[in-house]
């Protein structure tokens, strides 16, 4: 039997469709913002302009999709391998305390060019770390990963109010939270590019690790389509049966991927605490484990996709932010709404535009296939 | 003959770019049994959907019992009296036969009276048309042959006057298969119509008044059955002269190279799925394993390649013993020169979304000649799928289109081309026609003779007792996880039939 519809062309699949749902997601959203009362067309040229407007405020937005570009890579990875990764959040968090203890050791020892490397494996370690518990339950236990990913997220943000109140924090502080390093455990900002070419900054967060985030995408690229890994990855995922009859071990290949995912969520506390913040706090990551998982479905888990639909939550972070400064009648929960609503378009609803975009295609392109079969002549 | 049940004039269907269905006029007579066969793709399937108001045509007009009908949905269908028995049951597992009955056309939220309603109709239908089945049964209980009961008699339940049944023996024993065509032809006695879709050349023989061949598409021949021969019925559906029969030499068995003893194997459940089996297999054979699926075998071949684990028992691969407590890797047994052709092509033997020259890797991915260190070597692999695909015929010859657009038969020739290229010892295979067309069938068979002649060892498991027969030097009969009897080549289908059914070998012999 055939197909009942049309294969898409790549365009279409990985770039039209992810734009016709987000365009839904901002129509329904205007709705919303509508209904309280507000004039969308000005709420959208306020976010538009606040995320994109003038030079620091593209720095912001880009300092934000970096934490996005990690952890929608981290929940990309472990969707090739059919896990469903939503312990972003807590790998993260914990992968801050491994920069954090890397960029206290050696802040005042090291230049940064040298405790940046130690941070970049404290960050992955760490975060890998806290992912292989669950990995290692749902491997050999069966446990399931969504549960244990979950309850992991309190875990580590229970754990890690307990050391930044009891172990961490300068005796005489109250605020919970670290020293502020050095020199030597401060990343160089990148406004520099901004500068470049002509957009001034003044002063933002953006930093080195927006490129060590542009790295990762095109690593997971190589990883999941040109090794040996990666192809294992995808066959567990699309098949776990063929992966069994391939000699593929199913323990094994669902704890590399999840400490590989866990390693990245990780990596995303880089550009917090190393770029910005310069010191471990509480709640850094403040929500960016879970934006990962949109991004990841806006991406199609394709670091192609992943990086711009990184940039789009960038622009929503940062236009969200300033769109509940202009617009009193607006909170930041709208945002919190737009991005529900991108997640239910881009993700829960992937397919509600494709069966229509499909027979388009189809009827756009018929092509003709195989001979003319003779009539029967003793009918 | 009467008037016509169905009359389809000018359906016309596509599917993107592929055309389902080309210009087809048939004229279904009431009363009669009406086969249509065509290989797989030819559009069968697609026709009978329209008919059942899955499908829409894009043009053309449907007239049931003389009236033009419009059949938007498969209630329409039911309204006008067609039913269907899918190919795959439409029934629900834990429910009893009743429940799953009335299903649908419960007619009240109270189910008490629409119960009770039920059993005194399906009392009726039992008598008249000898549907034993027992309504307090759980579905998941009976077996596969009376499951399909159901089917039928819930279609006739909803005031089916038109059955159409999708390839309806595939799960059922030549026993069963038997029984099936003798309520056929009673319900036709009774004035049903029934519409047999099947790619069984012999069922159509058997059973059907007219026959009506498809081919890519379109209607290439209605036929009065009595007329025609299976090699005429061969030669239209494939569009060239076919050969029915395997023409192969005398077997020349050589040393032992797979040899089983005293082997069990439990399921996850616990249940003893094989039961003490011991066999032999030597190089220069076909030993061909016949049963009705879910006896065993399945279970048999997981084992032996080791991707199921043993309760007891061992294995030897040429000399060497297999590991039987899961250790095994498949890839080691690979390596040792055992290939494996699974009998479930789209789960385990290709990874449906993968590209073809990925799954032509498949299980072999670890070879160096693959690999460029950690990396996957693209163009050796390209290289290597682009000769496969050559010497295979693969269609359309494309390395980089996605397994699941292949069509079943060149889907199992991308598995045959990656297990036999690897030139292995012992070739293991699985349902190696199921859903494969005619002329990929010849070829297939055509490949495993090969092998079988250049020493190899082939174990064949098949539900096909014909393939079974024309291919294997000797037959092993599976029944309950046991092996309950040998035959060799020219054992007749009776015979094989009743040991297969688990009528004791003492009795079959008799």
């Amino acid at each position: 039997m055939s197909a009942p519809y049309a294969k898409l062309p790549a365009w279409a699949d990985y770039g039209l469709i992810p734009l016709i749902n987000v365009t839904v997601a901002f129509i329904v959203a205007g709705l919303v913002v509508l209904l309280i009362g507000e004039n969308p067309f000005r709420a959208a040229v306020i976010l538009v302009d606040g995320a994109l407007g003038r030079g620091q405020a593209i720095a912001y937005t880009l300092y934000y999709a970096t934490s996005f570009i990690f952890t929608g890579l981290a929940v990309a990875v472990a969707f090739h391998c059919s896990l469903f990764n939503i312990g972003g959040e807590g790998q993260a968090y914990v992968g801050g305390l491994g920069v954090g203890l890397v960029c206290l050791a050696f802040d005042s020892v090291l230049p940064w060019w040298l405790t940046f490397p130690l941070a970049i494996i404290g960050a992955a370690a760490f975060g890998a770390a806290w992912a292989f518990i669950p990995a290692y339950l749902q491997a050999r236990r069966g446990s399931h990963i969504v549960i244990t990913t979950i309850m992991f997220n309190f875990i580590a943000a229970s754990l890690m109010v307990y050391l930044l109140v009891n172990v961490l924090k300068p005796a005489a502080s109250q605020a919970p939270q670290t020293r502020t390093f050095l020199e030597g455990g401060r990343l160089p900002k990148l406004n520099f590019l901004l500068d470049a070419v002509g957009l001034s900054v003044r002063s933002s967060p953006f930093n080195l690790s927006f490129l060590l985030a542009l790295l990762a995408a095109f690593l997971v690229w190589v990883l999941i389509w040109r090794t040996r890994l990666g192809y294992e990855i995808r066959m567990r995922g699309h098949s776990p049966k063929a992966a069994r009859y391939a000699g593929v071990s199913e323990t094994r290949i669902i704890i590399i991927t999840m400490l590989i995912s866990g390693a990245l969520a990780g990596m995303m506390a880089l550009n917090p605490v190393m770029g910005d913040q310069n010191r471990l706090q509480i709640d850094f990551v403040t929500g960016a484990g879970f934006v990962g998982i949109a991004v990841a479905l806006m991406g199609r888990s394709h670091p192609a996709g992943i990086v711009p639909a990184s940039i789009l939550f960038g622009i929503l972070y940062q236009g969200g932010a300033e769109l509940a400064f202009e617009m009193p009648g607006i909170s930041r929960d709208m945002i919190v709404i737009i991005q529900g609503l991108v997640i239910l378009f881009a993700g829960a609803l992937e397919n509600l535009f494709r069966p229509s975009l499909q027979a388009l295609f189809a009827g756009i392109r018929p092509a003709p296939v195989g001979i003319e079969a003779k009539q029967g002549e003793r009918v | 003959m009467g008037n016509a049940a169905i009359e389809l004039i000018g359906i016309d269907k596509s599917f993107g770019s592929g055309h389902a269905n080309r210009n087809i006029s048939l004229k279904i007579p009431a009363g009669t049994i009406h086969g249509i066969i065509g290989e797989n793709g030819a559009g069968k399937s697609t026709l009978m959907s329209i008919l059942y108001g899955f499908y829409q045509a894009d043009r053309g007009r449907v007239c049931v019992r003389g009236e033009k009908a419009k059949i938007e949905t498969p209630s329409d269908a039911i309204a006008l009296g067609i039913g269907m028995v899918h190919q795959h049951f439409m029934l629900v597992h834990n429910f009893t036969v009743l429940e799953n009955i009335i299903l649908g056309v419960e007619g009240h939220s109270l189910l008490g009276s629409s119960i009770s309603k039920a059993r005194s109709e399906l009392q009726r239908l039992e008598r008249d048309y000898g549907l034993e089945v027992d309504p307090d049964a759980v579905v998941e209980d009976l077996p596969v042959g009376l499951q399909q009961r159901v089917e039928i008699l819930k279609a006739l339940y909803r005031g089916a006057e038109i059955l159409i049944l999708d390839e309806p023996t595939g799960v059922l024993t030549p026993a069963e298969a038997d029984h099936l065509f003798r309520i056929l032809r009673q319900l036709k006695e009774e004035g049903k119509t029934i519409v047999l879709i099947t790619h069984k050349l012999r069922e159509i023989m058997a059973v059907t008044d007219n026959v009506s061949v498809m081919r890519q598409g379109a209607l290439v021949a209605t036929l009065k059955t009595g007329e025609t021969t299976v090699e005429e019925l061969a030669e239209l559906m494939v569009g060239r002269r076919v050969l029915l029969r395997v023409e192969k030499g005398p077997s020349a068995p050589g040393e032992v190279l797979l040899s089983v003893t005293n082997l069990s194997v439990k399921d996850s459940r616990g249940v003893t799925m094989v039961d003490d089996i011991s066999f032999d297999l030597r190089a220069g054979e076909i030993v061909g394993i016949a049963g009705v699926a879910g006896n065993g075998q399945s279970e048999l071949l997981e084992t032996i390649t080791g991707i199921r684990k043993a309760v007891s028992g061992t294995v030897t691969l040429d000399g060497r013993p297999i590991d039987l407590t899961g250790a095994a890797d498949p890839s080691e047994l690979r390596a040792r020169g055992l290939a494996h052709v699974p009998e479930d092509r789209h789960h385990m033997g290709l990874v449906l979304p993968f590209d073809e020259s990925e799954n032509s890797i498949l299980g072999y991915h670890r070879q160096p000649k693959y690999a460029k260190g950690l990396f996957l070597d693209m163009d050796a692999i390209r290289d290597d799928a682009v000769e496969k695909i050559g010497k295979y015929d693969i269609r359309p010859p494309d390395p980089r289109l996605r397994t699941a657009n292949f069509s079943g038969g060149n889907q199992q020739k991308i598995v045959l081309a990656r297990e036999m290229e690897q030139d292995p010892k012992v070739l293991i295979v699985g349902q190696p026609t199921r859903g494969v067309d005619v002329g990929a069938i010849e070829f297939i068979h055509k490949r495993l003779i090969e092998m079988r002649d250049r020493g190899k060892a082939v174990l064949l498991v098949s539900v096909e007792l014909d393939e079974i027969r024309s291919l294997s030097d000797r037959i092993l009969v599976m029944c309950g996880g046991r092996i309950v009897g040998e035959r060799d080549a020219t054992a007749t289908e009776g015979e094989l039939g009743l040991l297969m059914a688990g009528v004791d070998e003492k009795e079959a012999a008799e």
